[in-house]
This record gives structure tokens, sequence and C-alpha cells, in this order.
């Protein structure tokens, strides 16, 4: 090879030394010359050489301190999001934001992203990693290194580089040995390989694995045992017969000539003079009857009465219309018969005695004579 | 020999003054030279006991965990004494790794890489347990706060999820500060081979590291923040696993002294567990003079530190239930002491209180065989204090007619001596694989001690 050529792909000179002594005086004398390119190769890290290489302090600890700070304000704004402000709910009597029962998860996220960020930061920003193409890889100089020897190199790029004096200075200061380091040609010349065929290849093989298993899982697996546990479970769906019982009923009919706890037995069954001439509504208009009442009348009555029992429901048109509980009819029953037709059912209209208890449908009474009086106010209500 | 006897000059951490190559000699070796036919029988009684334990995890998985003899009122029992005692393993790798770097105690060199090691598989060994235990395995993504479609988040005042994140947090720190640990040893590894196939997963592995100074300055940095983290981080880790009882109202569960009990007891166990891995480690691979005996000596004089911390803790629990008055409190620790769980009881206080004792000696501190069979002992003892934890609090609460005893099926048992299997698999694999002591380490100590000679 020439020599011209031999300079063109030169990285730099190196030598070796044999104790930490003699490295760190080369070193010194190196950083006086006013070499910047240069560096200091040893197997463990040397003492006091930072300080003769001149290095500035190492930012990783502010750096860890803010991703620390960052750690923490996600782990606050986490907690606090979720279980305060999206889906709040009360456990243990806690409120909303409980704090101290925070502190773990965010002392976790602070250490965890302080830590793992560090790591990062410092491996593939501040060194660039990963680099196993560096020229200084594979050579005998690095072998030594990384056994017993304490090399130093001092790269062409650098300004006051003078290939030489380089030589003679590390033979003056006792190098054991002295190499000359090269970039090897194709790396000068190296291209990415992002586009390679081979690399698309790889992309789509990943893509289309990736979707194959996210299909078999969401749809296959998961319907097989055991993953199934959920599905196939000891119960009676609607529309099918129990085997349990000889009537093929899944619930039990109460046992004869019982009344469960907190029901009454309904006295006038198919008797609506009866009813509306013997019962009386046990509740008071009170702030919180009229509150049940409206509740109630909202989530059982409206879709087909409406809102304000016009009959002009949001079912409209889908079923026949149901009467107005504003015609002088309606308005003329006693409380009795409209709690009749509430538990018993009229025409197309069934019970709800199952959905409402008796409380509520008194309670929804209240709320319908309210609603009556508010369409068909007289005079002396407003005055 | 007189130095044995003189504390006052620090005696060296590395015998014998070994030159640079030779350390890479010795610590390259296991994974240079074919294994013998002990390692290959080691890790066929290891994968056997891993195998049996994944036969009977595989029908917990299939079947659930109607398979194992929890029942009410004991609905924990094998799985989080497990758990609990593998996570208290781990806490040894990072005592000694991160708290005695701070401490700059230089006789963590010789071990800390494989303790660090052991720390990680133990947390997976324990992270294993929790999974085994929701029953349904595949659905675990959900103790993490994923975005999901019911707009429902996980419950952060509980402290299962605590566990959660601190077990995880644990583990991935563990493996960034042993792996940033282990980056100059495979550079080391990476120009010493001449496998090609080795080269290149060294190459891999090692990022490209090439020992520069201008590295290793930001390198030590990082060193010393993971190790500043990692250090509240392990405090923290098994405060929030005692967290798990602490925090619930049970009578022999809900104390404050929890946190600091759970942590002593875990080093406390720990360093049993590394000391005999060690001691087998350094006779196998010739690595008396690195691993030496003054070190398996000051581990030990840690062992007997933090078996009297735990001591002190069953003294002081039973004090507690006397001084405050509680029916209740003082009903589980006579229970405890003197009732159906007894003989597991003095199993525990006997392997950690009694035994530990004869490390006042230091005829018995420096002894290799019985050193070995106390540690043996501790983690014997460390393991039936879990028991004695979980179990004989909810086999007796509140309504005596709830009471019930607890007797282990086959798959816990199997599932048990699995988790010792998958361990000590990750063990062996491990020292045939990686450098066990760290190189740069050594070397940067070795020559501490030249200039000091």
């Amino acid at each position: 090879m020439e020599a011209n050529s031999l300079k063109s792909n030169l990285y730099g000179v190196s030598a070796i030394f044999s104790d930490t002594k003699k490295i760190a005086e080369i070193t010194h004398k190196v950083a006086e010359l006013g070499y910047k390119n240069y560096d200091v190769h040893s197997s463990f890290p040397i003492h006091n050489l930072p300080k003769k290489m001149k290095l500035k302090w190492s930012p990783l600890g502010y750096i860890a301190f803010v991703l620390g700070i960052s750690g923490a304000a996600f782990g606050l704004f986490l907690t606090w999001w979720t279980m305060s402000v999206d889906y709040p709910l009360i456990i243990g009597g806690k409120p909303w934001f409980s704090f101290p029962a925070f502190v773990p998860v965010l002392f976790e996220l602070t250490v965890l992203l302080a830590s793992v960020g560090t790591a990062i930061v410092m491996l593939f920003i501040i060194f660039k990693f990963p680099n196993p193409k560096h020229p200084l890889h594979d050579t005998e100089y690095m072998k030594r290194v990384s056994v017993d020897g304490f090399g130093i190199v001092i790269e062409a790029k650098d300004e006051k580089f003078d290939y030489e004096k380089i030589r003679s200075l590390f033979s003056e200061f006792g190098a054991e040995k002295i190499f000359d380091i090269y970039y090897s040609p194709e790396e000068l010349n190296y291209k990415p390989k992002v586009f390679e065929p081979k690399f698309i290849v790889f992309l789509i093989f990943l893509v289309v694995l990736t979707a194959f298993i996210g299909y078999f899982v969401n749809n296959k697996l998961f319907y097989m045992p055991p993953f199934d546990f959920m599905l196939y479970q000891f119960r009676v769906n609607p529309q099918e017969e129990s085997t349990l019982f000889a009537d093929g009923f899944a619930m039990r009919p109460p046992v004869k000539g019982t009344v469960a706890r907190g029901q009454s037995f309904y006295q006038f069954k198919g008797q609506p003079e009866e009813a509306a001439a013997n019962l009386i509504n046990p509740l008071l208009p009170t702030e919180q009857t009229l509150a049940l009442g409206q509740k109630k009348f909202n989530t059982f009555c409206s879709p087909c009465h409406g809102w304000r029992g016009e009959g002009d429901s949001r079912l409209n048109q889908q079923f026949p219309n149901p009467p107005s509980l504003h015609t002088d009819k309606v308005r003329n029953w006693t409380d009795g018969r409209i709690y009749h037709i509430i538990t018993e059912g009229q025409n197309i209209m069934p019970s709800y005695a199952s959905q409402l208890s008796e409380e509520e449908r008194w309670a929804i009474i209240l709320y319908i004579r309210a609603l009556q009086r508010s369409l068909n106010a007289k005079l002396e209500d407003v005055q | 020999m007189s130095r044995d006897y003189d504390y006052t000059i620090e005696a060296p951490i590395i015998e014998q003054n070994p030159s640079h190559s030779h350390i890479n000699d010795a610590i390259a070796r296991p994974l240079e030279t074919k294994p013998t036919w002990k390692y290959y029988l080691a890790l066929g009684i290891s994968t056997s006991m891993l195998l049996f334990g994944v036969v009977c995890w595989g029908y917990t998985f299939y079947y659930g965990i109607g398979m194992w003899g929890n029942n009410q009122p004991i609905g924990w029992a094998f799985d989080i004494v497990n758990f609990v005692f593998w996570i208290g393993i781990g806490h040894a790798g990072t005592l000694i790794s991160a708290i005695l770097f701070l401490l700059r105690q230089r006789w963590r060199t010789g071990i800390a890489r494989f303790a660090e090691a052991m720390t990680i598989f133990a947390v997976i060994t324990a992270g294993l347990f929790p999974l085994f235990h929701v029953g349904r395995p595949w659905l675990a993504g959900y103790l993490f706060p994923l975005p999901n479609q019911h707009h429902l988040w996980i419950n952060f005042t509980s402290p299962l999820i605590w566990d959660v994140f601190a077990v995880s947090t644990y583990l991935t720190v563990s493996f960034v500060f042993w792996y940033i640990g282990l980056i100059p040893d495979f550079a080391m590894l990476r120009d010493r081979t001449t496998n090609k196939f080795k080269k290149t997963i060294y190459s891999i592995l090692s990022f490209g590291w090439r020992h520069s100074n201008r590295h290793w300055h930001h390198y030590e940095m990082l060193y010393l923040v993971l190790a500043g983290f990692a250090t509240p981080l392990v405090l923290s880790v098994h405060t929030i696993v005692s967290f798990d009882f602490a925090v619930s109202i049970l009578p022999g569960w809900h104390t404050t002294i929890f946190p600091p009990y759970f942590v002593a007891g875990a080093v406390f166990s720990g360093f049993g567990m590394v000391q005999n891995v060690l001691i087998i480690i350094r006779k196998v691979f010739d690595l008396e003079h690195i691993i030496t005996i003054d070190t398996l000596e000051k581990m030990n004089k840690v062992i007997l530190a933090t078996g009297m911390m735990v001591g002190y803790a069953y003294a002081i629990e039973f004090f507690i239930a006397w001084y405050s008055g509680n029916q209740f409190e003082s009903f589980v620790f006579i229970n405890r002491a003197l009732g159906n769980y007894a003989w597991a009881y003095w199993v525990m206080v006997s392997c950690n209180v009694v035994f530990t004792q004869l490390f006042w000696f230091k005829k018995i501190r420096r002894s290799i065989i019985p050193m070995f069979i106390i540690g043996v002992l501790v983690n014997v003892g460390m393991w039936f204090e879990r028991f004695v934890i979980v179990v004989t609090t909810l086999s007796k609460d509140f309504l005596p007619t709830n009471w019930a005893s607890y007797i282990p099926t086959l798959y816990d048992t199997g599932i048990l001596i699995g988790s010792f299997g998958l361990f000590f698999t990750l063990v062996i694999l491990f020292i045939r694989t990686m450098p066990v002591v760290s190189i740069s380490e050594v070397k940067g100590v070795v020559e501490i001690f030249k200039k000091q000679h």
C-alpha cells in the first residue's frame, strides 16, 4: 500500500503503556499540548484521569433528576386523572384524590423513569451506541487494552495531528507498543441498509405474523378451553330450559301461601273499583317522595306516557299511543285507581308490580298529581 | 495469617495479587471450557424439578386454582408465601450491588455480579406466583393501567397494585443495573474470543463498548445514579410487599413494624442464599482467591446482624400484642406459638434466631461447612416465617365457626419445587454463559491494593 492512501484512511495513532502511572503521565502531556480528539482506553476506570483529560462534569446526574421529576409528574397525573376524573370511585372511604395512597406508585414511576431513562440517554445518546463498527474494534490495540494494557489514541482529524511528532512523543514516554489504526474501506463507504429488499421482506413478514397472531388469539384462542371459562357457565340462558327442575323454569315461584319479606298481598286483584274506593296514598307530597316519584316516573312511565304524561312518548308511532294523563277522567280518578293500574296493568300496559315497590308506586302517583296540577294550573297557583 | 485477626488493617479483597490477564482468564474460563458431567448432573436435577413444577402449573392453568389447598378462610397460602420468599431472596443482590457500593464497601466486588443476577432470577421466580394466583394468567395484563373500552382503570389505592408497580420496577431497574455492569465484561469477552459466532453475540451484547475513558467517566456517574435509585427502591419493594398484609385489618398482619421487619428478613434470607450458592461456585470454578473467605465472613456477619433484627421483630410483635390489650391480637400470637401451627413457628424461631447465633464464633464464621448449613437453615426458617405469617393468621380469624387448617396439595408442593428448579436452572445457565464476577471492578480493586503495598 502506498503511503498516501495509508494516510487517507488513517483513524489515528495509538500506543500501549504498561501501567497506570505511565498512562497518567502521557495523558497529562497530551492534554497540555492542546490535543482535542484523543482518547484513553483501559479495561477499568482510572482515577484522576478525567481531571487530567480536562473532561467536563458528567451531566447524567442532572438528566436523572429531570427524568425523575418527569416520572413523578406522570405518576401524579396518571393517579389523579384515572382515580379522580375519568372514573371516580370511592374505595375504602378514601377521597377521590387520596394522595397518601398514590405515593407508592408515584415513587416507583420516579425510580423507573429516572434509572432506565438515564441508562438509555447514556448508551444511545451520549455514547451513540450501538457502534460495533468503530475502527478501534478488532485491532491488536483493543485486544491489549481489554486485557492489561493502558492505551491512548490521537485521532487523525485533530488539528494538531502530526504523524511523526506523535509517534516520537509516545516512545519518549515509554510506550510499550505503537499502532497505526485505519478505517476499513467498507466502513468509509457505508450506507444505511434500511431500504434493502431483505429488510423490507422481513418487515412485511413481521406485519403478517403479528396480524395472524392477533386474529388467532382474539377469534380462536379465547374460545378454546381453558380460556372460555367465562363463556360456558352453569346457568340457564334466556330461551333455554333448565334441566334441574321438572317444570323447566330456572327461577322458582314463591312457596304457595307465603308472602316474601317487604311485600304484601294485593287484595284487590281484578277489582279496580274496589281499589279506587279503599286504597289511600300513605305518602305525603314531600320533596323526598316527589323526587323519588320523578325518578321512577322518568325511568318506567315516561318511555310511553312522555316526560310530562301527555302521551307524547319517545316510542310514538311504534306502539298504540297511550292516553294522556291530563284528561278529566284520569284527573278525577282516586289515587287507589291509579295504583291499581300500575300494579295490575291495563289494556296493553303490563303490570309494574315486579319493577316498582309499593312505596315507589305511591311516590309516582304523587308525582303524576304534581304534573296534572302544573299543566292545569289555576289562577291562584300563580298568585 | 496474623492479618486475619487484626481488623485495623484492611485485608486485600482479592488474594494472591493476580495479574490482569490472570483475572480475565480465571473469570472467562467457565465460558470457554466444556462443562464436566457434574455440571450436567446439576442442570439435570434442577431442570427435573422445573419440569415437575411446570406440569403442576399446567394443571393449575387448565383447571384453575381449585387444584390448590387454598380454601375459605385461607385464601392465601403457598402462592403468597413463595412470592414473598423469592422476592426476599432478591433483596440481598441489590443490597450488595447498590447499598454496599454507596457505602464504599470494596469487598462487594467479588460477589456483586452474582448477587445481582440472583436478584433478577429470584424476582422472575417470585413474579410467577401472583400470576398463577390470579387464576386466569392470560388476563394479567389488566393489572397495568391499560386504556380499555370499558374506560375502567385499576385501583391505585390498593396495595396489590402497588405490588405490581414495585415488583415490575424492581425487575426492570435490577436488570438495567446488572446489564450496565455487564457491558464492559462483554466487550472484554468479544476482544478475547476467536469463535466467530460468539464474537457476533458479544458484539451485539456489548453495544460496541471500547473501554474509552471518556465513556468510563459517564459510566461511573451512571453507576452512582443507579445505585442511588436502587437503594430506596430495594427498601420500598419489601415495604410494599409487607403493605399487602399491614394495610389489611387482620390481627397479626395489621402492624406498623411490618415494613422494617420484612426488609431485614429479606436481606437475611437473601444473604443466606447468596452465601450458599457462592460457596459452591468458588469451589467448582477455582475462584477461591477472588471470592475469598474474608468476603464470606463479612456476609456471615450481615446474616448475624439481620437475624437479630428479625428476632427483635418477633419479640416486639409479642410485646405489642400484650401491651395493646387487644384480645384478638393477643390470641393470634398465642395461637402462633402454641396453636396448631406451633411446630412451624418454632422451626422459624430456631432457624432464624437461635442457630444464627453460632456466627458469634469466629471459627464458625470462617469454616465452610458450618456456614453452609446455617445458610440453608436461614432459608428454611425464612420460608417458614412467611408461612407462619400468612397461614396462621388466616386459619383462625374472628369467627370460630370459620376456623380451618390448610393442607397443601400435590400441586402446591409441586409448584414450590418447580420454583426452586426454575431459580437454580437460571443460575446454572448463567454461570456458563456470562462472567460471574465483574472483571473491570476486580481489576480496579486489585490496582488500588497494588498502590497501597
